[in-house]
C-alpha cells in the first residue's frame, strides 16, 4: 500500500493526471479513477472533456490490448468497472451540460442463452466510447427486442449468443424486424464466440463483431454513415 | 482407483469419444433457444437416437444430454427444480444404450458451465458454484454415469468449483476447457496454465483433462501440443469442432468434412491425446471416418505447427501464449513501476 501512496493525484498537473488515469484504468483501480475525475472537475474541466480525453482515451488502450490478446476478460471487466465509477460521477453532469450524444444501443443475449460476459463487455466498452446503452440482459425472446426498439429508438441493436443451440435465434429476431418493416431503421450488430463474419451476413446482420473493441469501432463507423445518410 | 473409463482406456490405448450434441438435436427438430435437456423427459426416443448414433459410428464413450442441466441455466426455462431429475434421466437413457451396445461403452455425464462469472470479478460465489455442480453430479451418478465430464469451461475458478462438486458426489470425472481467444480460454488461461491448475487440484484432480470446442481443429491441436509439452501424464482429451459454423438454408452447418476430421483424429493421437472426439458440427458420419482412421492409420511423430496448418487449415491467432517470448507484454503502469523500484 505504501508504494501506491507515492502518487498523490492532486499534485499531478493536468497532463500527468490524465496519463495516470490511463494507467489506473488499465489496472482497474476504481477509487483512483473516481478521485481523479473529481479533481479534474474541481479544476474546471468540462464533463464531456473528462469523458472523452481521460476515460474514453484510457479505455481505448484497454480495448486495443484486449483485441491484441494482451489483456483478457477479467482485466477488462475490472477496467470497465473502474470506468463505470468515473461515469457515475459524470453522467448527471453530462445531461445537465447537454453534451453531444454519440449514439444509442439496445443490447441483449438471445433466448435460451445465459451468457452475458461478452454482452456486458460490449455494453461497457460502448459506454466507454460515449454511447448510451440499454441492456436487456439475458434470455431475450424476439418480443423483448421489438419492444425495446420501439420504446428506445436506438441507432443500434446488438445481439449476443454463445451456444450452437442459441445462435440461430438471432435470425428469428432479424426476420421479425424484416416482417414488421423496421429492419432498415437500425444497425444490427451480432457477436459471440461461435460466430463469424460469414454467419453474420447469412442471417442478415449488418456486421459481426469479433470482440468488444471491434464492436465499438464498427458501431462508430456505421453510426457515422447513418448520420451522413440522414443529413444528405 | 479403478474406473470403467480408465480400464477401457488401458485396454484399448486410445478411446474415440462422441461428436456434437446440439448440432445433432437441431437436425431432429430442436428449436433454437429451447433447452435440450427438457428432451430427456419430453422426447426420450430422440435422446436415445442421439446416443445410439455415436455408438453405432464406433464411439467408445459418449456424453449425456445434460450440458445445461444446472440450476443457473435451467432457470431460464423455469426448470431449475429439475436439475437432478433431468441429469439422472440423461444418464439413465445413456446407461440403457451402453448396456445393450454389445461391447464396452462408457457413459460420460456432461456438465457444462453455469454461465455466470465467478467472484471476485463476477457475482457467483465459490460455495454456490460447488453446490450447483454437486447437484448435477449427484443426478448423473444416480442415473448410472460411469464418469462425470466437465466441458467448455473458461475460468479456472469454475473448473475448481466443479472439481469439488464431483468429489462431494463421489463421481470420478474428466474436465476440458475451451480455448477460443488467441489460443487461450476467454479468461486468458493458456494450455500450460491449465496443466498446472489441474495438477494443483490434488485430491480433487480429474482422471483426464483437455480441450473441447473453441475455434476449429487446428487451434485445438496446438493446444494439445501445449499440454504435452508440459509433460502431463494424465490422459489428454481432444474434442474439436468440425470446422467453423455456417448458416445454410436455415440450419447451422459446420464446414469440416468427415475426411478432415479423420486426419484430425490421427494427428490428435500423435500430439499426445488419448481420448479423441469431436464437438460442434461433428456428426455420426464424421465419427465413422475418425473410427476408421484411428484403427487403420498411425502417424509416427507429433505434427509440427506447419503440418497442422497444411492438413487442417490456418490457426485463428499467430500465438497461443505459451511461446518463450510470449505476445507483447502488457503495459506497465507507473504505480507498478514505482512499486517495483
Amino acid at each position: 500500500m505504501s508504494d501506491e501512496d507515492d502518487i498523490i493525484l492532486a499534485e499531478l498537473d493536468d497532463e500527468e493526471l490524465v496519463q495516470q488515469m490511463f494507467d489506473d484504468l488499465y489496472d482497474g483501480l476504481k477509487e483512483e479513477i473516481e478521485e481523479a475525475v473529481q479533481i479534474l472537475l474541481e479544476r474546471g474541466w468540462q464533463p464531456y472533456d473528462i469523458l472523452t480525453k481521460a476515460l474514453v482515451g484510457g479505455m481505448t488502450i484497454v480495448g486495443a490490448d484486449f483485441r491484441d490478446g494482451i489483456l483478457f476478460v477479467p482485466e477488462v471487466l475490472l477496467a470497465a468497472n473502474a470506468m463505470k465509477g468515473g461515469m457515475a460521477i459524470l453522467k448527471p453532469l453530462l445531461v445537465e451540460t447537454g453534451a453531444p450524444r454519440v449514439g444509442k444501443m439496445v443490447i441483449g443475449t438471445v433466448k435460451g442463452d445465459i451468457h452475458d460476459i461478452g454482452k456486458n463487455l460490449v455494453g461497457m466498452m460502448m459506454e466507454g466510447a460515449g454511447f448510451e446503452v440499454v441492456d436487456l440482459g439475458i434470455n431475450n425472446p424476439v418480443e423483448s427486442y421489438m419492444e425495446a426498439l420501439e420504446k428506445e429508438q436506438p441507432e443500434i441493436l446488438g445481439m449476443s449468443a454463445l451456444l450452437t443451440t442459441t445462435m440461430p435465434y438471432m435470425k428469428v429476431v432479424i426476420d421479425t424486424m424484416v416482417e414488421q418493416g423496421v429492419r432498415d431503421n437500425y444497425i444490427v450488430l451480432v457477436g459471440g464466440a461461435p460466430l463469424n463474419e460469414e454467419f453474420g451476413k447469412a442471417i442478415g446482420a449488418d456486421a459481426y463483431c469479433r470482440d468488444a473493441a471491434v464492436a465499438v469501432e464498427t458501431a462508430k463507423e456505421w453510426v457515422g454513415r447513418m448520420h451522413n445518410r440522414k443529413s444528405a | 482407483m479403478s474406473n470403467p473409463m480408465i480400464d477401457l482406456l488401458n485396454a484399448k490405448g486410445t478411446l474415440l469419444a462422441d461428436g456434437a450434441t446440439g448440432t445433432n438435436l437441431f437436425n431432429m427438430g430442436l428449436m433454437s433457444g429451447d433447452a435440450p435437456e427438457l428432451w430427456n423427459t419430453d422426447e426420450p426416443g430422440k435422446i436415445k437416437t442421439l446416443y445410439t448414433g455415436a455408438v453405432e459410428a464406433g464411439s467408445d464413450l459418449f456424453l449425456t444430454n445434460s450440458f445445461g442441466a444446472n440450476a443457473s441455466r435451467l432457470k431460464l426455462h423455469g426448470a431449475e427444480k429439475r436439475v437432478r431429475e433431468l441429469s439422472r434421466v440423461a444418464a439413465e437413457i445413456g446407461r440403457d444404450v451402453a448396456d445393450t451396445a454389445g461391447r464396452r461403452v462408457i457413459v460420460a455425464g456432461s456438465v457444462g458451465p453455469t454461465g455466470d462469472i465467478m467472484e471476485p470479478v463476477g457475482t457467483l460465489s465459490h460455495a454456490l458454484a460447488v453446490e450447483m455442480f454437486h447437484e448435477t453430479a449427484d443426478g448423473l451418478k444416480e442415473g448410472g454415469a460411469d464418469i462425470g465430464w466437465l466441458e467448455t469451461i473458461s475460468a479456472p475458478e469454475e473448473y475448481r468449483a466443479a472439481a469439488e462438486g464431483f468429489t462431494l458426489a463421489g463421481l470420478a470425472w474428466c474436465g476440458t476447457m475451451s480455448f477460443d481467444t488467441a489460443g487461450r480460454t476467454m479468461m486468458g488461461l493458456t494450455s500450460a496454465d491449465m496443466v498446472k491448475m489441474v495438477e494443483d487440484l490434488g485430491d480433487h484432480a480429474p482422471l483426464g483433462f483437455g480441450a473441447n470446442c473453441g475455434t476449429g481443429a487446428s487451434d485445438l491441436l496446438r493446444t494439445i501440443l501445449g499440454f504435452a509439452a508440459q509433460g502431463a501424464e494424465r490422459p489428454i482429451i481432444a474434442k474439436g469442432n468440425a470446422g467453423i459454423p455456417k448458416y445454410v438454408d436455415g440450419h447451422i452447418h459446420y464446414d469440416g468434412t468427415p475426411e478432415l476430421m479423420a486426419d484430425y483424429a490421427v494427428m490428435a493421437r500423435a500430439c499426445g491425446a488419448r481420448i479423441i472426439g469431436g464437438c460442434c458440427g461433428t456428426m455420426p458420419e464424421h465419427l465413422r471416418h475418425m473410427r476408421e482412421a484411428l484403427d487403420t492409420r498411425t502417424m509416427d511423430h507429433p505434427p509440427s505447427l506447419e503440418e497442422i496448418v497444411d492438413r487442417l487449415g490456418a490457426f485463428s491467432s499467430a500465438a497461443d501464449g505459451t511461446e518463450a517470448d510470449a505476445a507483447p507484454a502488457r503495459r506497465t503502469s507507473r504505480r507498478k513501476r514505482r512499486a517495483a523500484g
